[in-house]
């Protein structure tokens, strides 16, 4: 479950590792937790303005990683969907393809376990696990600590795989360049309307399963105009991460991408 | 689903200026939230009482003010009140359209005695 339920994480409960490294590290500090007892009654009330957006601590992490980012010229993606929609097999395959020809680097978000990035470390890619414990999403705080272990070279690509998660992730700016989301023909061609929240939030829409169009009632022309209506300024790519089908358009859209060196 | 670590950036960023202010209580805060922010006020109001546990904001009175969902048209440019992020404007019926308010998450104050 994630964190709305209540149950208030403790802060090692973040871990950020790079796969090869035995080591971890925590964020989310939830303040100064003093409790004074005097009694209310004697004291007088002040009001203070604050006037500031409640991500504004993230917001700040995420400027500065993208300013870092951008200075390297790094093109960073950070990769949205529902648990299941195969952003890992896209990665796994776009890395495979693409390796020879780019540099990349990856942070893989999970709520608990190594185990994608242990998929990405096949590759050999340097990759870097961020398990966010009962966390629902990435923040900016765990990408800067994951982009210090990386230590990415200058003109490379950073692949950020988010939680899966279509809701909350929406809301963390994380310092990417651009934010791709992904549906699969698996899970209805009305998933735009039913998260618009994601939908409005993402740059780049990958529909990906196009090899199991015959056997799903999905309406690919009808999906498109969904998330359209959400977000005119979409861009999409229908691919199958499987039989590769779509991949090129894909892949040459990420090297008209990447910075020149 | 991320209204816990909304609460805890309301708590945070408060706590943070109220003690700057040598408060001995936070008494109560006051939210704008944007009708399409993506947030559940129920669930934000659930959180932040378990956030607040233990601190100078133990007790203090959540008021959150929704702010409503205003959109304009690409096209005809005219602004006109929205309730979903897939509006299409009421004139040309097209959806490209711009959401100008209704996506707020601002603390604008809070009362400390």
């Amino acid at each position: 479950m994630c964190d709305t339920c209540g149950c208030n994480q403790p802060d090692g409960a973040v871990t950020i590792t790079k796969i090869g490294e035995k080591n971890h590290d925590h964020s989310h500090g939830i303040g100064d937790k003093t409790h004074t007892h005097q009694s209310p009654a004697s004291h007088h009330v002040h009001t203070v303005t604050m006037e500031e957006d409640i991500l504004l601590k993230n917001n700040l992490t995420a400027e500065r990683n993208r300013g870092y980012l951008e200075a390297k010229n790094i093109l960073t993606l950070n990769l949205v969907s529902s648990p299941g929609s195969g952003k890992t097999s896209i990665l796994e395959r776009t890395l495979k393809d693409l390796k020879s020809e780019m540099e990349f680097y990856v942070i893989e978000g999970d709520q608990q376990t190594s185990r994608d990035a242990e998929r990405i470390d096949t590759t050999g890619v340097p990759v870097v696990q961020v398990n966010t414990g009962t966390g629902c999403h990435l923040d900016s705080t765990m990408i800067r600590t994951a982009i210090g272990k990386l230590n990415p070279n200058d003109h490379s690509v950073l692949l950020i795989e988010n939680v899966g998660n279509l809701v909350c992730p929406a809301l963390f700016d994380l310092g990417e360049t651009l934010k791709v989301v992904i549906i699969s023909t698996t899970e209805g061609d009305d998933k735009p309307l039913k998260y618009p929240t994601m939908f409005s939030a993402a740059d780049i829409c990958i529909i990906n399963k196009t090899d199991l169009l015959p056997y799903v009632e999905f309406d690919m022309g009808l999906c498109q105009k969904n998330a359209l209506k959400v977000n005119h300024h979409l861009e999409f790519f229908q691919i199958s991460a499987t039989n590769g089908n779509g991949l090129e358009k894909w892949y040459d859209w990420i090297r008209s991408q990447v910075p020149v060196g | 689903m991320h209204e816990m670590t909304i609460a805890m950036n309301v708590v945070d960023a408060v706590i943070k200026r109220a003690q700057e202010n040598h408060a001995l209580y936070v008494t109560s805060i006051e939210l704008e939230i944007g009708e399409l922010a993506g947030i559940l006020n129920d669930s934000l109001l659930f959180c932040f009482d378990s956030v607040c546990k233990n601190t100078i904001a133990e007790s203090c009175k959540l008021n959150i003010h929704s702010v409503p969902a205003i959109g304009k048209c690409h096209h005809c440019e005219i602004t006109f009140t929205v309730e979903s992020l897939f509006a299409f404007c009421p004139d040309c019926s097209q959806f490209q359209v711009l959401i100008v308010s209704g996506k707020e998450l601002k603390i604008k104050s809070f009362n400390y005695e």
